[in-house]
């Protein structure tokens, strides 16, 4: 960042992307409903939140269904990319298309081609819409993160490496356990994390698979933005913003430093080389 | 090999009933009526939606083209930062893509209202209150302001792998910096102009809440009358699908069209 137009331009990029939060969050602190108009400072939308039953029911729904989702998303795709790898070219490109669809078709589709299929189980069996519906969607779009985040752990994982454990007296189960999952885990644990989010953030998919019973926060939030709202919105939006910021920024700061000491010891062995000679 | 090979079955059994069954029956539907008969009135019923449609292709379009050309700078300086400040800029990013998008657009309402924040701040100086939302504009804006990461994201990750010598060659060589971006950023950042251009077309053209909430009911699109088939009043998944199988051709179109520059290793964003 040299010269100070393009200074500039950050500056006013990053506040079109943060000032709308802002303004959210002000206004969660504002006496008075209106959304404009400042009338002093209250905490008291927050302890409303609190108290609403619908909110807390629906956040809950929504740990439940992303938990569970992600990780039997975590297993299926992990079993998934393992076989994928061993597999021939032609089946091999045949399955990563098909697990390309749900990342590339617009959510909407795959909610209703969802609703339909969900809406053919119920009138076919005693099927229900609810947490068994909500949870079978989000591990459909959930699947392909998790797979494409430790397919490539198995691609940089060395060939011999199974081999090699079993030449170490290891059965072909323990080579596996042992040495093959500790290889890949930070694969399928990036992938879990990423399946963990999408979930989380899902609002079309669930909207369209959720049925009435049962609720997520997204869905919570778009039926409450359709009628008179409420600040405890706002109050809500502060909430989420924070905690998701702390994390974010909490993570880079740590990695930051990771950087800053590398750094700092890729310089210290230039000078070290350079004293040497 | 052949034992591993076998643990994909239970996921093949899933994408059949999961992905590939759904989207038959959505293909179905569209070329079926209630009475289950074999039927194309759906599909000539998409007539009376070409407005409709083109609307929702236009502010895609629209969406996509203010996108990218806010983005390619702010990409292009973030790939010239220090790694650290580099990895700052592209969490401050993220940060607000992590909030819900509904809270997100939301947020929007209550700034562009005829009482909104903005309205307010211009009132203060004696002037409007203008007509902000439930228009055109404020649909494109959403959009824009939703999806922008999505493409600063791809074209930063391509800009930050063009080597700083690459650029001062070209500077050395007379190039002034229209033709550096005509000649060299542009044609090494084209995977990234795709990656990019498609994140941000295929939810803006399938969008169906921020036209609602930023529209105002006279903004329509696609997503909206898809929508209104399955859950509002007038129930018709028939219909629907059909138009959802119209959105599927339009996305693969697009995609098609742009796929041929983009590297699919940068899809899982």
């Amino acid at each position: 960042m040299k010269s100070i137009s393009s200074k500039i331009y950050m500056y006013i990029l990053y506040i079109f992307l943060y000032l709308p939060i802002l303004v959210l969050i002000v206004f969660s602190f504002n006496q008075s409903k209106s959304r404009a108009n400042w009338t002093g400072f209250t905490l008291h939308w927050y302890a409303d939140l609190f108290r609403d039953e619908r909110i807390l029911t629906s956040l809950l729904n929504t740990v439940i269904v992303a938990l569970a989702a992600s990780v039997l998303a975590t297993v299926l795709g992990t079993m998934a990319a393992l076989g994928i790898h061993s597999m021939g070219k032609f089946s091999k490109s045949i399955l990563m298309g098909a697990t390309y669809i749900p990342v590339i078709n617009p959510e909407i589709i795959m909610g209703i081609s969802l609703m339909i299929l969900f809406r053919f189980f119920v009138t076919h069996s005693g099927f229900q819409f609810g947490f068994a519906t909500l949870i079978l969607a989000h591990i459909s779009f959930d699947v392909p993160y998790v797979i494409y985040n430790v397919l490539p752990k198995l691609r940089a994982m060395n060939p011999n490496l199974v081999e090699a454990a079993q030449d170490l007296g290891c059965n072909p189960r323990q080579a596996f356990f042992k040495a093959v999952i500790p290889e890949i885990m930070p694969g399928i644990f990036s992938g879990f994390l990423m399946a963990l989010t999408y979930s989380v953030d899902d609002f079309v998919v669930s909207y369209f698979t959720s049925g009435t019973n049962v609720e997520t926060l997204s869905v919570t939030i778009e039926s409450m933005t359709r009628v008179k709202v409420s600040p405890k919105i706002n109050a809500l939006s502060a909430i989420i913003f924070v905690v998701i910021a702390t994390i974010l920024v909490v993570k880079n700061i740590l990695e930051n430093r990771k950087l800053r000491r590398e750094m700092a010891l890729s310089r210290a062995a230039v000078k070290e080389a350079g004293s040497r000679r | 090999m052949k034992a591993s090979r076998a643990l994909a079955i239970p996921y093949v059994v899933w994408v059949l009933i999961f992905t590939v069954v759904p989207l038959a029956l959505v293909i179905g539907f569209a070329f079926t009526n209630q009475d289950g008969k074999i039927t194309l009135e759906n599909i000539f019923a998409m007539s009376d939606y070409m407005a409709v449609l083109f609307r929702s292709i236009l502010f895609a379009i629209a969406a996509t083209v203010i996108c990218l050309i806010i983005a390619f700078p702010a990409a292009y300086i973030i790939s010239r930062a220090n790694r650290i400040n580099q990895s700052t800029l592209v969490v401050l990013l993220m940060v607000p893509m992590w909030i819900n998008f509904l809270l997100r657009t939301y947020a929007w309402m209550t700034l562009l209202e005829q009482n909104g924040v903005i309205n307010r701040l211009l009132g203060m100086i004696g002037l409007g209150p203008y007509q902000l939302i439930n228009n055109s504009g404020a649909v494109i804006l959403g959009m824009v302001y939703n999806y922008l990461p999505f493409m600063i994201l791809p074209l930063y990750s391509v800009m930050v792998k063009i080597d700083q010598s690459v650029i001062e060659a070209a500077q050395d060589l007379g190039s002034n910096k229209i033709r550096l971006v005509r000649k060299v950023l542009l044609p090494l950042s084209m995977p990234g102009i795709s990656t990019g251009v498609i994140a941000v077309f295929v939810p803006s053209v399938s969008t169906f809440i921020i036209s609602r909430m930023l529209g105002g009911g006279t903004n329509d699109l696609i997503g909206d009358i898809i929508e209104m088939q399955f859950s509002g009043n007038s129930y018709n998944p028939h219909l629907g699908s059909a138009m959802a199988l119209v959105l599927m051709i339009i996305v693969l179109f697009m995609m098609s069209l742009f796929n041929q520059f983009g590297s699919e290793e940068d899809v899982a964003l």
